[in-house]
């Protein structure tokens, strides 16, 4: 039983940092309608730009800030320069740049500051059961889904935001600057990426540390229901905690394979994902 | 994409079995699946120049383009033909690669073309699993669906250490060159053909079938999943049949892999290649085989080149071990952002605005 609950802890923390990411591939795929595969590479970018900082300053905090201003950085100018003009085209191109933008970042990392792995620590410590850095991480992340929501329900930017989203034609002739909106929230949802950037990346930094996380976060994302950011969250704690249970009673190796038994699952019942809404179809 | 390698033009290749360069329209009367099956020997017979041209050295590398080239094909038939996007096409290389490797090891008497049909079967059978159990999904629930088994299924290869030998693979030894052919060419050229025959066969028979009933109604799966639906096209059972057709094609690629490089390990069908495969594809021109085989020839090369580029200028090791990913990307954005189409779709475009002037 203790080892059930020390499993459960553990897979709630990991969760956290899952749902973080899975939070930020849902805003975009809100606003742009694509999934963004370079979400890890914002993340990637966001860290190291920690590492460094850190590494200057002696400071973890400073570290963290230049982390999330990095990402927001990193998140707006991708939408505005490379993804804006090639998904006008082609939705499938627009993600598949998503794609080159990670294989470029990634490369990039690599080359700068090399393939090998750096010692990246934790906020606070992580000794013991439910650690201080446990409790950072999910407090953290139910932090930011609070005030994603009051922004999102509650401010003027937020009915915007979500205007631009859902009707752009109506929200431009409406005085909503569409394009800007959509750049915000490519902004925000990065900056939510590097949060989760930072929650799963120690103990060790390398420009491959977020491959397996990124894959648990879209799993996330399509489980809880690509629509939906309160689905993102719930997705990330399944997998957490089922890859947590899987790794302690089985073999870590099958942690993703009981992901895949989650998404099979979970998608042959509702194909939308959990808090999906059916919704019409046009012919 | 149905007469794709049938259209192949036929200069002054010499070779005796293509047909007398005859009028536009005898070459249109015959049916389709002998017009690719010509357009296949025509290919085979180019690669096999290519080969004597460049000897023993390109081998390994040409018929690493093959079974790309085969890879991305099946891929193209499911992407390209009925608009579903799969992230775990490297998943399938990798269960044909494995069947191959076990099937040499375990059975060795067998001969290599049984061992390539029971490799077909093995991956259309795992395709059959996953393509039913995903049939219902669409866009990125299927990509992320897909996308865990690539990720998922290198694991199983650590779990079961004693079968698939881990993250070290298994070491296969297969039968070089027949005896009446010895001193004519190499093993490796004689493997890179063998990997070319069996491509280019294979793809004279995805060119037909989506030339054919099944490829039309993929397509209109694709423009439209509701109204193929209301024209009486049974739109699950025709998405499930793409799907098995591209696992068994990947399936094939990875058995192709495992023989001409004697060696599977888990890392080579790590995440990185599936999104490649898919990228590589978007990038050489989805809805045409042409348009995979520039990608297969562009994942290959600009590897080489990358390489070659960051000796030649004696670059740091961090950066000549980068710069192959970092080129592909850039290549890659660098396309999409002018050429929409991707390179096929760019090269068309070219030919059109010089045989405009």
């Amino acid at each position: 039983m203790d080892h059930f609950i020390n499993l459960t802890l553990n897979g709630l923390a990991l969760g956290a940092a899952y749902s973080a990411l899975a939070l930020s591939l849902v805003l975009i795929y809100q606003a742009t309608r694509l999934v963004n595969f370079a979400q890890p590479a914002f993340a990637l970018l966001s860290v190291y730009a920690a590492f460094a900082v850190t590494q200057i300053t002696g400071s973890y905090w400073l570290g963290f800030g230049a982390a999330l201003i990095t990402g927001m950085t990193a998140g707006a100018a991708a939408e505005r320069f490379v993804v804006r003009p090639i998904a006008r085209v082609s939705p499938l191109n627009g993600v598949i740049v998503t794609l080159g933008m990670l294989l470029v970042v990634q490369g990039a990392v690599g080359m700068i500051w090399g393939n090998e792995q750096h010692a990246f620590g934790y906020a606070f410590s992580y000794v013991g059961r439910f650690s201080p850095a446990d409790i950072f991480a999910v407090s953290a992340v139910a932090g930011v889904a609070l005030l994603l929501f009051l922004l999102y329900r509650f401010t003027a930017i937020g009915l915007r935001m979500r205007a631009a989203a859902h009707h752009p034609e109506a929200a431009r002739l409406s005085g909503v600057r569409v394009g800007l909106m959509l750049t915000a929230g490519w902004a925000i949802a990065s900056f939510i990426g590097a949060l989760a950037g930072m929650l799963a990346a120690p103990p060790f930094l390398y420009p491959n540390v977020f491959d397996i996380v990124f894959v648990f976060g879209i799993t996330a994302a399509v489980v809880g229901g690509l629509d939906n950011p309160f689905g993102a969250i719930l997705g990330g704690m399944l997998i957490g905690l089922g890859g947590s249970w899987v790794s302690g009673y089985v073999g870590p190796e099958l942690a993703t394979l009981s992901a895949l038994v989650i998404v099979v699952v979970v998608l042959s019942v509702r194909p939308d994902g959990i808090l999906s809404r059916p919704t019409a179809r046009k012919v | 994409m149905s007469t794709t390698t049938g259209q192949r033009p036929e200069p002054s290749t010499g070779a005796a079995s293509t047909p007398p360069p005859s009028l536009p329209e005898k070459w249109r009367a015959l049916p389709l699946p002998a017009r690719n099956l010509l357009g296949a020997a025509v290919a085979l017979l180019v690669v096999t120049a290519f080969l004597a041209v460049t000897g023993d050295l390109t081998a390994l590398r040409l018929a690493t383009v093959g079974y790309t080239f085969l890879a991305l094909a099946g891929l193209q038939l499911l992407v390209g033909g009925s608009g579903q996007i799969s992230l775990g096409h490297g998943a399938f290389m990798m269960i044909g690669a494995y069947t191959m490797a076990l099937l040499v090891l375990h059975l060795p008497m067998l001969p290599l073309a049984t061992n390539l049909f029971i490799v077909v079967a093995v991956s259309a059978v795992a395709g059959i699993a996953v393509g039913a159990a995903t049939a219902r999904l669409h866009g990125p629930y299927l990509a992320g669906a897909t996308l865990i088994l690539a990720v998922g299924l290198p694991g199983i290869a650590h779990r079961y250490h004693d079968l698939f030998g881990g993250s070290n693979g298994l070491n296969i030894r297969t039968v070089g060159v027949p005896p009446f052919l010895d001193g004519v060419v190499t093993t490796s050229e004689w493997r890179a053909l063998v990997v070319w025959f069996t491509v280019l066969l294979v793809l004279a028979a995805l060119a037909t079938i989506s030339g054919g009933r099944l490829g039309r109604r993929m397509r209109a799966i694709r423009d439209d999943e509701t109204a193929a639906a209301m024209s009486g096209i049974p739109v699950g059972r025709t998405k499930v049949v793409a799907f098995i057709i591209a696992s068994a094609a990947g399936g094939l690629a990875g058995g192709l892999q495992a023989y001409a490089l004697g060696t599977v390990t888990p890392s080579s069908f790590a995440l990185v290649l599936s999104l490649t495969l898919i990228a590589a594809l978007v990038l050489g021109g989805i809805g045409s085989l042409w348009g995979a085989l520039w990608a297969a020839v562009a994942v290959v090369y600009l590897e080489v080149w990358a390489s070659d580029l960051a000796r030649a200028m004696d670059l740091g090791h961090n950066v000549q071990h980068n710069l192959p990913i970092v080129l592909f990307g850039v290549v890659l954005i660098l396309v999409l952002r002018f050429w929409p189409l991707g390179l096929h779709g760019g090269l068309q475009a070219l030919r059109n605005r010089i045989a405009r002037r």
